[in-house]
């Protein structure tokens, strides 16, 4: 990874969090410091593999003498900091933040985490006016920058908008997307070096998307599935797992998850084989992992046809 | 990384000769050029050096939309060629500025301003005039163009050969209620003759009677002018006549004092930033003077885009060789080698009159690799800013010299550790660069002399709206609200004062019992307004406030970045809670929408990564409780 942290642990570092004191070694952010506490602090943006980008916002906390909000998934310790991660601030933060996310992009398959700090925090967001109709295909590709149709007084802007399709790999369904930079940092400096996707546009209308919202095929995607790997939201998806899930077939309570090896090059990828009705249904590598850090190729990730390669019943 | 290019799509020759022009010729096959086998072997040339001129990424796509009015996929692949950037990477800074198109659009755009001081002067019937006579796709309505105090204001943005961008204002000289449309274009700017101004007097025909932008200059009493002094008097095309006019005065002495001096004579001045934040400048020099870490560098901030604000084009464009005297100066002071001159891409004529200044310092030796045979190097390049507010944003400003979108960077770190390219730097906008020759030549005690203690020397005040003269006015800080609206000559027609925005859309509104509020850092902060970038704004009893505040929150919304989500949603939330009320359809109550709004705005200041966000809700806020907009 482009950005690797040094971590200084024969220099540590005293703060305050909450009232107590918390000692961590030099390097670290305010994040680590609260996960140090078990302080469960939310983020949206931030995944440990990846460099952070501070964009949700969801995780900012009080900092003394600072004159707005800090995020804490980026901002270092300092000896002496002190830190508030429940006061009214941070709370009414945390909550805002939830709240624009969930009153314009589909949050029904993030994960329970969600909707457990939407809970926590009071999110409404339904007070915001009824959803305005879903947007036609392309058409938030095509928005050009600081031009925009005023406001409705009834309705409440959002994403919405079809699912694409274009691929046998996977599905890009970006009525889910709350533009958390993830895929973006895989595809380019963080792992992939592809640039297959870049944010495009600009404000509300700003997108994942390819040269000229081109489909997939014809971008510079190399189906490492590395994006979908990192998207907190279910916007990016297995095509397998889209199809079920339209179906009405996708059943977690009978799903399985079974650890293996890559069988095609000697680099010896640890894959995740999430099974379901004993066909592989989405393959993922854990994010700790030393090899891939989460990431694979488009043989890992996809190339498992020929195990399933049954013959007909 | 392997460059994908986007399958079928080849440049035009037009094409290829524009990025050419803005990039230079290709260096070998690699890059599309020619191959050159002695040299180039089997090896591949490209990688890091060709990717460290990403910088030119901006400067590129400009070319291609000057020149074909459109940036076209086979442009975009050269592009993405010639500077080893992924073809989704450019089409997501194209995408990123209001200005460049990556769709077929007409050749000539005309933007009609529509922001806050165009409309009071009839700005949404002209649009409409302009439409109907152009057509919609060649139409687009623009916010400030910066050109308040010749309201309304268009810009036509032409591509082709040789096309060249300008400003007509006003657009309409007859009564605010029944605007025409602009004459046809006049002659486009050429090199060697001079620039044609908007209102079409030459420079020529009104050199020494002042000029219609800072309407002090027209009158007798110039003398009591600093930042002005030269303004609608010097030829701004003439190093000479700059010369005449006191002009490279304060270079020399400044080389003679030495860095450490200028900076210590800065810091006593207590010269605060002109543009918004008023961090002590001094400070800022010094730290970035102390920075350990090669290169520095010098950024002047001219992305003047605060709706209401048109100093800094002025002074671009009257006294510019001022800017680069100053530049110089602070360079030297802070050891840097290169500057930038960011100016917003609205501005042709301020751009055009820097760089031939610029080119004309170079030639006379005071830019180079031996500033006045000083052995001190120093040289400018120009950048022009594409449609983006948030580019005004110091750390977006980066962001965009660098060829990325114009996204503004989480702080720390500061500029003065790690701003451009990642090397300390030094960024102030124009207006306080310049206020760097009158800290050399008269001293920074006598400097701090001027003004009231906590702001000290001269300011320039954008006065704009429902005045008599509209136009910027320099005033030592100390004089009140309402004596700056006297200046300009009070309202029209003796009629009341119904509000004044001061400090533009990141500003306030600020009511008719505060006009005796002294315009100074802390006589605005006293009363919980700010006097941001010089913005006075006045509306007059018959203005509609209603729709400046929906201008302003949709303005907040069309110009977000759209990186983090407390702005990016919070501005759209935002605008629609303001058209609801608008509209006089609240949900629930109006008492329920006000706290609602009030809890947009503070998660949108406390938990955005940058002012713009932090800001966006302060004149909407205070046009509903101090001014009761919504309330009749
Ligand atoms: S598609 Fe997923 S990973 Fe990419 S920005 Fe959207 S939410 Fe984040
Ligand atoms: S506050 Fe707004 S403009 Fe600033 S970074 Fe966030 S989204 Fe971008
Ligand atoms: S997790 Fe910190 S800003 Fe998103």
């Amino acid at each position: 990874m482009s950005t690797a942290r040094r971590l200084d642990a024969t220099r540590p570092v005293t703060l305050s969090i909450d009232g107590a004191s918390v000692t961590v070694p030099a390097g670290s952010t305010i994040l680590e410091a609260c996960r140090s506490r078990g302080i469960d602090t939310p983020t949206l943006c931030f995944l440990e593999n990846l460099a952070p980008v501070n964009v949700c916002r969801v995780c900012v906390v009080e900092l003394e003498g600072a004159r707005v909000l800090v995020p804490a998934c980026s901002r270092p310790v300092e000896a002496d900091m002190k830190i508030r991660t429940d006061s009214e601030r941070v709370r009414l933060s945390r909550r805002m933040v939830l709240e624009f996310l969930a009153s314009s992009v589909d949050l029904s398959l993030a994960s329970d985490d969600v909707r457990r700090w939407m809970e926590r925090y009071g999110a409404d967001p339904s007070r915001y006016g009824p959803p305005a109709p879903p947007r036609a295909a392309n058409e938030r590709d095509n928005a050009g920058p600081g031009h925009h149709h005023a406001a409705s007084a009834g309705a409440a802007a959002n994403v919405v908008q079809p699912v694409k399709v274009d691929n046998d790999l996977y599905v890009r369904d970006y009525a889910r997307c709350i533009l958390c930079y993830k895929c973006v940092q895989a595809c380019g400096v963080e792992a992939q070096n592809t640039f297959a996707i870049a944010i495009a546009g600009r404000g509300f209308d700003a997108r994942v998307s390819t040269e000229f919202a081109t489909p997939l095929p014809e971008s510079a995607c190399v189906y490492c599935g590395n994006c979908i790997g990192v998207c907190p939201t279910g916007a990016l998806m297995f095509k397998s797992e889209h199809d079920l899930r339209g179906a009405g077939k996708w059943d977690e309570s009978r799903q399985t998850v079974t650890d293996t090896i890559c069988p095609y090059c000697g680099v010896g990828c640890t894959l995740e084989l999430r099974v379901q009705d004993n066909a592989i249904v989405r393959v993922t590598s854990p994010l700790d992992h030393d090899v891939t850090s989460g990431h694979l190729c488009i043989k890992g990730r996809f190339g498992w046809q020929f195990v399933q390669n049954r013959p007909e019943e | 990384m392997d460059l994908h290019l986007i399958p079928g799509a080849e440049p035009s020759a037009e094409e290829r000769a524009a990025v050419d022009a803005a990039v230079g010729p290709p260096a070998s096959a690699w890059e599309t050029g020619e191959r050159r086998p002695d040299a180039e072997g089997h090896v591949a040339f490209g990688g890091h050096a060709l990717r460290a001129r990403r910088h030119l990424l901006l400067p590129a796509l400009w070319a291609v939309q000057s020149r074909v009015g459109f940036i076209t996929p086979g442009a975009l692949n050269y592009v993405c060629r010639r500077l080893d950037v992924a073809p989704a990477d450019a089409y997501g800074v194209a995408t990123f500025y209001a200005m460049l198109s990556v769709k077929p659009q007409p050749t000539t755009i005309v933007h009609v301003c529509d922001d806050l001081a165009c409309r009071l002067a009839g700005a949404p019937a002209l649009l409409d005039a302009m439409r109907g006579e152009r057509g919609a796709e060649s139409v687009r309505s623009s916010p400030c163009l910066g050109l308040c105090e010749r309201a309304p204001a268009v810009l036509f943005q032409c591509a082709g050969e040789g096309a060249k961008d300008y400003v007509v204002a006003p657009a309409a000289r007859t009564a605010a209620d029944e605007p025409k449309p602009p004459p046809p274009p006049p002659p486009p700017i050429s090199s060697g003759t001079r620039p044609i101004e908007g209102v079409g007097t030459s420079i020529a025909a009104r050199l020494g009677q002042g000029s219609p932008s800072a309407p002090q200059t027209e009158d007798g009493r110039r003398e009591t002018l600093r930042l002005l002094a030269r303004v609608g008097r010097v030829d701004p095309e003439s190093l000479d006549d700059y010369r005449a006019h006191g002009g490279y005065r304060a270079l020399p002495k400044a080389i003679a004092m030495g860095p450490e001096a200028i900076v210590r004579e800065a810091i006593a001045s207590k010269l605060q930033g002109r543009g918004g934040a008023a961090f002590p400048a001094g400070r800022k020099w010094e730290a970035v003077a102390r920075q350990p870490a090669r290169p520095h560098y010098l950024v002047c901030n001219a992305d003047e885009s605060e709706p209401g604000t048109f100093k800094d084009r002025v002074l671009m464009e009257e006294d510019p060789f001022a800017l680069v005297e100053a530049m110089t100066i602070v360079a030297f002071a802070t050891g840097c080698e290169h500057g930038f001159v960011y100016v917003r891409g609205e501005y042709p004529l301020a751009e055009a009159r820097v760089r031939a200044a610029i080119a004309g310092a170079r030639k006379a030796g005071l830019l180079g690799p031996n500033v006045l045979g000083s052995g001190f190097a120093f040289d400018i390049e120009v950048r022009r800013g594409a449609g983006a507010y948030i580019c005004g944003e110091e750390t977006a400003l980066f962001n965009s010299i660098e060829g990325y979108r114009g996204e503004p960077r989480n702080k720390p770190p500061f500029p003065v550790e790690k701003g451009l390219f990642g090397k300390p730097t030094v960024i102030n906008n124009v207006e306080t660069l310049v206020n760097v020759l009158l800290v050399v030549e008269m001293g920074g005690d006598a400097f701090a002399a001027i003004g009231t203690g906590a702001s000290t020397g001269p300011k320039l005040f954008c006065v704009s709206g429902n005045v008599e003269r509209p136009g910027v006015y320099e005033v030592p800080f100390g004089p009140t609200l309402r004596e700056v609206i006297g200046l300009a000559g009070g309202v029209p027609g003796g009629r009341a004062v119904r509000a004044v925005l001061l400090g533009g859309a990141a500003g306030s509104f600020v009511g008719p019992g505060e006009l005796d509020v002294p315009l100074t850092f802390e006589g605005t902060r006293a009363i919980g307004a700010a006097l941001g970038s010089g913005v006075v704004m006045v509306f007059d009893d018959r203005a509609d406030l209603r729709d400046a505040v929906r201008r302003i929150a949709a303005f907040f919304r069309d110009e977000s970045c759209g990186q983090c989500v407390p702005c990016r949603v919070g501005t759209e939330r935002q605008e629609e809670l303001v058209a609801r009320l608008d509209a006089g359809r609240p949900l629930r109550s109006t008492a329920e929408e006000d706290a609602l709004l009030d809890e947009i705005a503070r998660a949108m200041r406390d938990a955005s990564i940058c002012g713009l966000g932090q800001t966006a809700s302060g004149a909407i806020q205070s046009a509903i409780r101090r001014l009761g907009v919504f309330s009749a």
